[in-house]
């Protein structure tokens, strides 16, 4: 099984830290813009990760304070990307058991299968319970990008 | 045997599922091929399945079915999915 691949780089742009959000879609739009602001997607995507929400509710809370935000691979993906947002105050997303969110991470896959790689490899971040925590509370995106092992 | 996970896109929480559950059947010692769909494919790939993980969301979205319905909650505990797979599987 070859599921590794590297994370692609996390540029400044990409990161919101003690972001403000009134909710749930307002939280995944500040990242999707993070996401466009890096270069990675086109506005349009913020919209699309708000719609896959929708359609079949909160699951992308994966793990207690985590919404792992995205859309599939599509002409709003310019290239593999990810944001991170962590939230001054933390949001609900309508999860039973894994709200509130303090972290969004929103991921964009240029294709289906390099989707599924990025995704492997978040697992194997988080699979670190105290990963989610460590984000919530960085202070700079230096200290992100140490947490999930990314380049600038 | 085949087991599936399911999610809305069939590459996001499903890649989670699947990354997770290979781990945690490797120390089980069961030997499956786990597969990521979403509930578009569900049809065509449900007929040898065994095991379908998903969350609580996409119960409805299976309805009748003679595999095994997991139902994870933490996407990241390993230790859950492995309990869970041990008892349906052991």
């Amino acid at each position: 099984m070859d599921d590794t691949a590297t994370l692609p780089p996390l540029p400044d742009e990409a990161v919101v830290l003690r972001a403000r959000a009134r909710d749930w879609r307002e939280a995944v739009e500040i990242a999707g813009r993070a996401l466009t602001a890096s270069g990675a997607t086109d506005a349009g995507y913020a919209v699309d990760m708000i719609r896959m929400i929708e359609a079949h509710g909160p699951y992308v809370v994966v793990a207690p304070g985590l919404a792992l935000a995205h859309a599939r691979p599509g002409p709003a993906v310019r290239r593999d990307g990810l944001a991170i947002v962590t939230l001054a105050d933390p949001v609900p997303f309508g999860h039973p058991h894994n709200d509130p969110v303090r972290v969004v991470l929103a991921l964009a896959g240029a294709s289906s299968a390099r989707h599924l790689q990025l995704v492997a490899e978040i697992a194997n971040i988080f699979n670190d319970s105290d990963a989610v925590e460590r984000i919530a509370d960085a202070a700079t995106v230096d200290e992100v990008r140490g947490i999930l092992g990314v380049a600038p | 045997m085949k087991i599936l996970t399911l999610c809305g896109a069939g590459i996001g929480t499903s890649g989670i599922l699947k990354v997770n559950a290979e781990r945690a059947l490797q120390r089980l010692g069961i030997d499956a091929r786990v597969v990521a769909i979403d509930a578009s494919m569900l049809e065509s790939e449900l007929d040898d399945a065994q095991v379908i993980l998903t969350g609580p969301e996409f119960v409805e979205t299976i309805g009748r079915t003679f595999a095994d319905v997991i139902v994870v909650e933490n996407y990241f505990d390993t230790a859950e999915l492995q309990r869970k797979l041990e008892n349906a599987l052991g």
